[in-house]
């Protein structure tokens, strides 16, 4: 570790973790209400078991994507970070308001919880992901613009590297595409649209400029390749996210209630979105072969070809797959839709930020890299969770298609809750592999416990 | 990617092409909100279908339904709900408030929600007008 400031980084990697196993948890909850449909009914019905699955996912990748502005941008901009005790203090307020919220959900019915924080006032609650109170809401916009000022004041005033502009300009975006999560309108058209500029301009755009600069630092670091020739990668990687995701934000827009020309625009643009992702894959791979030195956290590098790989085939093939108008028109909120989302969420960002937890854990021990037993079962834990995510999204697949088929494309279409008797094989299915998922995440966390028996590596301080 | 093609190139692309990009999205969007007034069947939202949205986010229904393809993927589609009922409130009405308390033994089962009349009657002219708007006739058929 070159700085000090770096160490906050980890606080936030733990919550990251801890947040995760909770978000699997509940995932393995609404698997089994599938098909036990009055599994933990009406204690946990499905619906708050999955707006705990997926605020959890959220807000457990923004303490990652932080954890790894804290860790990164220090050491990119050549100083201590700026402001350090802001970002120790913000860490405790998101936690707080993070764990309240989740609290609020479990505790008490949801209208309840919507009459208690005030929504009538300013209504901006119950809609999908962006179902925190208002109150929370804001809280989340205080910890961003926290963050942003420790992280930019801390960018401009050191060495302006392209990972920090890249990441600088994603985090920026971030926090201000939330800022439409305050603008819910009566008209159901309009309240949509510009939903979709917090979503999709959330994981199809500016989350994928931190994705790329997070991914081009561990690259920095563990191949000792060119910062020139990275960075350029970078910049086309990153053009390419903006030039084809933008306008690709279309493929949302076909049925609900927008002119139809965009069924042209969205089905264009969004599929020129894999073309940044491929990209990444070439880059990540290119890089690893042109290395200059062998890193001795082998795990880390796993995971970054990984990443590249993962993120290509959740995000680009699976979205390919259903983006083009036509498709989209039978496939549109199906199965298929839960498929693409598990391996595009979890190849793009659970991956990188275990990327980067892979990689800083060890070096904000003051070692290089764990132990070889160590990171063997760190590469264990590699290959079930994302084995088993892979089989997550096959059986989703799977029952996407005979959804999409009984209920939309045959001659005699049946009603949907026949449909999701007919396929209860492939979510039991699901169920299983999300088990063997949870058993590799455990593993992930066991990989990193402290060892009792010295390390062959001792501290030694990281210079690449 | 050799020396031909240099990283202020690759930077000039990447701010140029955002750019570019931001202001055709702006102005596409400029144009749908002018479209929107055919399309968005406006002229139903009532008092009554704001009360009604208002409960169909406070309830969060969008937990286990879609609506007009968003949301869960638990329970069915409601953009066309009004119409799968026969075009009557009333059966919609009956369907939400006849949900058992406990649920159905070892089947899926929409909570009980225990609301007034006027609600009732605010979430079903709520469905109503999503069904008015034009979605270019998604989804395909009649179950969603």
């Amino acid at each position: 570790m070159e700085y000090q400031t770096q160490a906050i980084a980890r606080p936030y990697f733990i919550a990251a973790i801890g947040l995760f196993v909770g978000q699997v948890i509940f995932g393995l909850i609404m698997g089994l209400q599938y098909v036990i449909g009055d599994f933990l009914f009406p204690e946990i019905p499905f619906n708050i078991a999955r707006m705990v699955h997926t605020n959890l996912l959220i807000v457990w990748l923004l303490f990652g994507f932080m954890g790894a502005a804290y860790y990164l941008v220090p050491e990119e901009s050549g100083r201590e970070l700026h402001a350090p005790w802001l970002a120790r203090l913000m860490f405790w307020v998101f936690l707080l308001a993070g764990a309240l919220t989740v609290i609020g959900y479990l505790a008490m019915p949801y209208a309840r919880l919507a009459e208690l924080t005030g929504n009538h006032i300013f209504p901006t609650m119950g809609r999908e992901f962006l179902e925190q109170p208002t109150i929370t809401k804001v809280g989340i916009v205080v910890v961003a613009l926290a963050f942003l000022y420790s992280i930019g004041m801390t960018v401009l005033s050191g060495r302006k590297t392209v990972i920090n502009t890249v990441l600088l300009t994603g985090l920026v975006g971030l926090a201000l595409m939330f800022l439409f999560a305050f603008y819910n309108p009566d008209n159901l058209a309009k309240d949509k649209y510009y939903w979709w500029w917090v979503v999709h301009l959330w994981v199809e755009g500016v989350w994928e400029l931190i994705l790329a600069a997070i991914l081009a630092f561990v690259l920095i670091k563990t191949t000792g390749v060119d910062r020139e020739v990275i960075e350029k990668w970078v910049y086309v990687i990153v053009a390419m996210v903006l030039i084809s995701g933008l306008i690709g934000t279309g493929h949302h827009y076909y049925w609900i209630g927008v002119p139809a020309y965009w069924q042209w625009w969205g089905s264009i643009f969004s599929a020129l979105e894999p073309i940044p992702f491929f990209l990444m894959t070439l880059f990540a791979f290119n890089t690893i072969n042109r290395r200059r030195r062998d890193h001795p956290n082998k795990a880390t590098v796993l995971w970054a070809m990984g990443t590249a790989v993962m993120a290509f085939l959740g995000a680009g093939v699976w979205g390919f797959m259903h983006t083009l108008a036509p498709v989209n028109y039978y496939t549109h909120g199906t199965q298929l839709t839960a498929a693409h989302g598990h391996m595009a969420f979890y190849g793009a960002y659970a991956m990188v930020v275990m990327t980067i937890i892979s990689y800083a854990i060890p070096i904000l021990r003051g070692q290089e890299a764990k132990s070889n037993r160590m990171q063997v079962m760190e590469m264990w834990s590699f290959w079930l969770m994302t084995v088993s995510m892979v089989f997550i999204t096959l059986f989703l697949t799977g029952a996407g298609i005979v959804q999409t088929y009984l209920q939309r494309y045959t001659d005699a279409p049946q009603t949907f809750m026949v449909v999701q008797e007919k396929v209860a094989l492939f979510y039991w299915m699901r169920e299983v592999s999300g088990l063997v998922f949870l058993f590799g995440l455990i593993l992930f966390i066991a990989s990193f416990w402290p060892e009792r028996v010295r390390q062959e590596q001792p501290l030694e301080p990281q210079t690449a | 990617m050799r020396e031909m093609f240099t990283k202020s190139m690759a930077r000039n692309i990447y701010y140029g092409g955002s750019l570019f990009f931001i202001l055709l999205f702006l102005a596409l969007t400029f144009d749908t909100h002018r479209a929107w007034p055919e399309r968005d069947n406006r002229q139903a939202i009532t008092e009554q279908v704001a009360e009604g949205k208002r409960l169909w986010e406070e309830n969060n229904c969008i937990g286990c339904h879609t609506l007009l393809g968003e949301g869960a993927y638990f329970a069915p589609e409601l953009g066309n709900a009004y119409k799968r009922f026969g075009e009557n409130k009333e059966a919609l009405k009956i369907f939400i408030r006849t949900r058992p308390v406990d649920g159905i033994p070892g089947r899926r089962s929409m909570p009980q929600f225990n609301f007034t009349e006027a609600q009732l009657d605010a979430l079903a002219e709520f469905l109503k007008y999503v069904s008015g708007i034009n979605t270019e006739n998604w989804p395909p058929n009649v179950q969603g």
